[in-house]
């Protein structure tokens, strides 16, 4: 077994500050003088029991308290993500259709942490969204405009506004904790250990034992989930069936940010204002070349000639 | 009616010549004028509001309207104030700004007119109420305040979040964006017209013109006024 995370020496411990920033969101950073690991969080689907600790450890640590909803039909609760449930459980009922076996997909949604995020790439609020030298993306909520460019711009759905105070929510990673040396919530909690975390080399050490496991149990197809179109992610998944994640609740099978978004943020912001700064210059410089277009006094006496002809 | 004004009652509202020297045309009634800033306020303060949001560079804007938040939340009901506003507008002149064949040879000889060369040149002497180059500025408006008020419903996520999908929304962002760099260019046009043809911003802060003006810029428009309109003697 991956062994628990112990509690560290918290004297020791120093919180992500402005010199850990890789990217912060409508600005530029500096680069950061000393990088910290790349960390990461792997959640095992082919050892989830679909308990719910791990969600109910992220309402617990964040003090979050999601309102009593209704149920559905199906184990999803609440149905999908909210502004206070930062990470839910989907449950997938799927039968393969080669055993004709049902199989439970219990897949922990929440974000993925992406090293390309589209959020922090569509977010017009300097410092609203942020990336540490560890690979975490965490929301400033003091900087959040609520926009929801950030929802635009996620090629997998995560991020939701709050009704109450218009701001973005989605999971931190538990940047609070894993700053001071601890695991997310969620994976201290998690009674199976289907969710590890650590550093991503040892994360995907970790998943590689896990597939060959799963693979001489007759899981062909299983497989890690760190998709490269998004320059790989901090939260990936160990899948059975790896070659289709589509059947995980619709787990993008090549995420990236949409072509759509990367022109909004990208060649159309410069495009967009060299094209009015072209106009401006042009009417500066044809009034600087031609001059004004005056109204001479021929044109009065004509005018003046016209309506006394007329009377 | 008094005897310096010429055909008032025969005249379009707003519309009448005062003989003197020199001679006043009123172009514009206050009510059109009040519509017209409302407009033009409201389309200068979304410009600023969006481009605080379109560039990181120019976020600082967003100060003007008491911080982002605030910003996100009223650039949308500016632009639903500017909507109906510019309805109004339209209402007023859109039978005015119907293409003529006149408008077509005007914008074939674009070069003469910017090259303050078109007073030599007989076919683009006889101007109606509107030249091609105003009326459009006016279709271009229409587009794409109709664009902007329709791609802006569907990212007004405070209200319409649940409307439409992720892909539209990107969609929409993008429309969006497009059409207001399209618009501030227009804009920047017909706000650099009025300053160069000089003796035009009066037509909006007073409502009248000077005779020479009328006689110059729009020649056609002045002798309906004279005569009577455009209707042929019956």
């Amino acid at each position: 077994m991956f062994p628990p995370i112990p509690n560290p020496d918290l004297k020791a411990a120093t919180k992500f500050g402005e010199k850990d920033l890789i990217r912060r969101s409508a600005s530029r950073v500096a680069e950061p003088a000393q990088k910290l690991t790349p960390m990461a969080k792997l959640i095992d689907v082919s050892k989830c029991i679909g308990c719910k600790a791990c969600q109910s450890a992220c309402l617990e640590w964040n003090d979050l308290r999601e309102p009593v909803g209704f149920n559905d039909g199906t184990y999803n609760n609440p149905p999908d993500l909210t502004p206070t449930s930062l990470t839910v459980m989907k449950f997938t009922e799927w039968v393969n259709p080669e055993t004709r076996n049902l199989e439970w997909l219990i897949r922990k949604d929440g974000c993925m942490h992406c090293a390309d995020p589209g959020c922090l790439k569509a977010c017009p609020a300097p410092g609203a969204i942020v990336q540490y030298s560890n690979g975490i993306v965490d929301f400033v909520h003091e900087n959040c405009i609520g926009c929801g460019y950030c929802v635009k711009g996620c090629p997998f759905n995560i991020p939701r506004i709050s009704k109450a105070d218009s701001k973005a929510y989605k999971c931190t990673l538990c940047s609070d904790r894993v700053s001071v040396g601890q695991g997310p919530a969620c994976a201290k909690a998690c009674p199976t250990q289907a969710i590890v975390f650590g550093t991503k080399d040892e994360m995907k050490q970790w998943a590689d034992g896990r597939i060959k496991d799963l693979k001489s149990r007759g899981y062909k197809n299983a497989g890690l989930y760190d998709p490269p179109g998004v320059g790989g992610t901090h939260v990936m998944y160990v899948l059975h069936h790896a070659d289709q994640p589509e059947i995980y609740a619709g787990l993008p099978r090549d995420p990236r940010i949409s072509p759509l978004v990367e022109i909004w943020k990208g060649v159309a912001k410069y495009a967009g204002l060299a094209v009015m700064g072209a106009f401006a210059v042009f009417g500066v410089l044809h009034h600087a070349v031609m001059g004004p277009n005056r109204v001479t006094r021929e044109d009065e006496s004509a005018a003046k000639q016209l309506t006394e002809t007329q009377s | 009616m008094s005897a310096d004004e010429m055909r008032a009652d025969e005249a379009k509202p707003g519309e009448s010549v005062h003989r003197g020297d020199p001679v006043v045309v009123d172009r514009y009634t206050a009510g059109a004028r009040i519509n017209h800033w409302i407009t033009a306020a409201c389309l200068i303060l979304l410009a600023i509001s969006g481009m605080a949001l379109f560039h990181p560079s120019l976020f600082g804007l967003t100060a003007l309207f008491g911080g982002g938040q605030a910003t996100r939340a009223i650039h949308p009901w500016i632009g639903v104030v500017l909507f109906f506003s510019f309805s109004g507008l339209f209402l007023r002149f859109w039978r005015l700004n119907l293409w003529k064949g006149a408008d077509t040879t005007w914008l074939a000889r674009l070069n003469k007119v910017l090259g303050n060369r078109d007073h030599e040149d007989p076919d683009l002497v006889e101007i109606g109420k509107y030249n091609a180059g105003q009326k459009m500025v006016f279709w271009g408006m229409t587009l794409l305040i109709l664009t902007l008020i329709g791609s802006g419903l569907v990212i007004w996520d405070e209200y319409f979040a649940s409307y439409t999908t992720i892909t539209q929304k990107r969609l929409a962002v993008l429309l969006h964006a497009g059409a207001a760099v399209a618009i501030i260019c227009i804009w920047i046009v017909h706000v650099y017209a009025a300053i160069w043809v000089r003796g035009t911003i009066s037509a909006m802060t007073k409502g009248q013109v000077t005779g020479g003006w009328a006689w110059r810029h729009h020649r056609k428009w002045l002798r309906e006024l004279v005569t009577g309109g455009p209707r042929p003697a019956e």
